[in-house]
């Protein structure tokens, strides 16, 4: 699993990971619980992905149950949300 | 000098100068993310902001220093089976107690601190009180954006969510009733307005010399309470227009406050392209237009809830305002003259100001 920018450095640096699991959401929060500092910022409280987080398996826009195998790469981007209008 | 941590739709600018000229920009922090909101505590000196990024959530930092390294506090979440993310951190409070922090936010949540601002535990009184599943959000979300606590006694605090109205507890938060008596809400028909929850409160300050008295800024309305927000009178005749969102009061005149009025909830800009604060010093009764400095033509600006500040008190009194404009305006002499005191930042959405 790579992650960049604040997630790097979130976890210490380092933008690759071996993570085992089954599906996107079991290695997302294998990620957050081997980085501690790393907690709320991808999965919200409720487990879910972060609405403009994107996660990609092996370059495919993949949502949090798919399933995936020991050698697929995930990359975890945020999304393109330009445009914006909160308030 | 005076600092004014200005948060805005693209980072958190701490500016210093002195009432009367242009201030300076002295740090920028979180640079492209929305900064709700940041204070400076008056007791530690401690900054505490809130920011929340697109893609990462809402997170609180604090710092010693806005061009320092900001540290996340620890425990601004909700419960993990609690059905519901936290959406924003609206405001940030110095509780009465030593090192005491209450932060307000959306989905209308108290979050308190008792270490100046490190760590942070949601109030699950209000959390789990039985009347939540009726609460209706805002346009905003539903926001917690105005504490306020009782001089010198922990265990009292009013808040003000919209729009779930205003919420009173005597016990430190352990329980919780509602304080609306008075409150009327143009927006839901007539025949639906006697007990109507959905209560769209904007602002809520209290007088700190007569902190019985309290302050409202409502969705349409201008209220003042002398019996703690048990009932609510509207003073509001005498304003261009009872809309508008912020509010400030004179920490030394139980009788003052400032209100930023808007067009209306439809147009919120300021009313014919005029900039200009109203002024009470008899606690309602009258409203008095302080615009000398400020643009008064063809001036449209939005003015959000946390966007209205204050500095020191009495004849000392300094006041300043930012607009999504990205204007920062400023007074010197409690709102009698004003000067632009920063331009072209980006859209405003928070403005403290300490000495």
């Amino acid at each position: 699993m790579r992650v960049r920018g604040p997630l790097r450095q979130l976890a210490g640096g380092c933008s690759e990971h071996a993570i085992e699991g089954a599906t996107v959401a079991e290695l997302l929060r294998e990620l957050e619980r081997d980085n501690p500092a790393m907690g709320g910022w991808i999965l919200d409280e409720r487990g879910l992905v972060r609405r403009h987080i994107n996660v990609f398996v092996n370059g495919e826009r993949r949502g949090a149950e798919a399933a995936v195998d020991p050698a697929d790469r995930i990359d975890v981007l945020p999304a393109i949300s330009g445009g914006m209008t909160p308030r | 000098m005076t600092e004014l941590l200005v948060g805005t739709r693209k980072g958190l600018f701490a500016l210093v100068g002195e009432p009367g000229g242009k201030f300076d920009v002295a740090a920028r922090a979180f640079a492209g993310e929305p900064v709700e909101y940041a204070m400076r505590d008056p007791r530690s000196g401690r900054l505490i902001a809130s920011v929340t990024s697109a893609f990462y959530g809402p997170k609180l930092w604090y710092a010693e220093d806005p061009s320092g390294a900001w540290e996340q506090a620890d425990g601004v979440a909700l419960p993990e089976d609690g059905g519901a993310a936290l959406e924003r951190i609206w405001v940030i409070v110095a509780g009465e107690s030593e090192g005491s922090l209450y932060a307000g936010g959306d989905p209308g949540v108290l979050f308190e601190s008792g270490d100046g601002g490190a760590t942070w535990e949601l109030n699950h009184a209000l959390w789990e009180h039985p009347t939540r599943e009726s609460w209706q959000a805002g346009g905003g979300g539903l926001c917690l954006h105005s504490i306020v606590p009782w001089p010198g006694d922990p265990d009292r605090l009013a808040l003000a969510i919209s729009a779930a109205g205003v919420w009173l507890t005597e016990d430190g938060g352990e329980t919780w009733r509602q304080g609306n008596k008075g409150l009327v809400a143009r927006y839901v028909p007539e025949e639906a307005r006697e007990g109507a929850t959905a209560l769209c409160v904007h602002r809520l300050h209290r007088a700190r010399r007569r902190p019985e008295r309290l302050f409202l800024q409502f969705h349409g309305g201008v209220y003042r309470s002398d019996d703690s927000g048990e009932t609510w009178a509207d003073i509001g005749a005498g304003l261009p227009s009872d809309f508008g969102f912020p509010m400030v009061l004179d920490p030394a005149d139980p009788d003052s406050a400032y209100v930023i009025p808007l067009e209306a909830d439809l147009d919120r800009v300021t009313p014919d392209g005029r900039v200009r604060v109203y002024e009470t010093r008899d606690a309602g009764a009258g409203w008095a237009a302080r615009g000398d400095g400020l643009p008064q033509q063809d001036a449209y600006l939005t003015v959000l809830r946390h966007a209205f500040d204050r500095a020191g008190d009495g004849e000392t009194l300094e006041l300043y305002f930012g607009a999504t404009s990205g204007d920062v305006f400023g007074s010197g002499d409690a709102g009698a003259s004003w000067f632009g005191a920063a331009t072209r930042l980006p859209p405003v959405l928070s403005v403290t100001a300490s000495r």
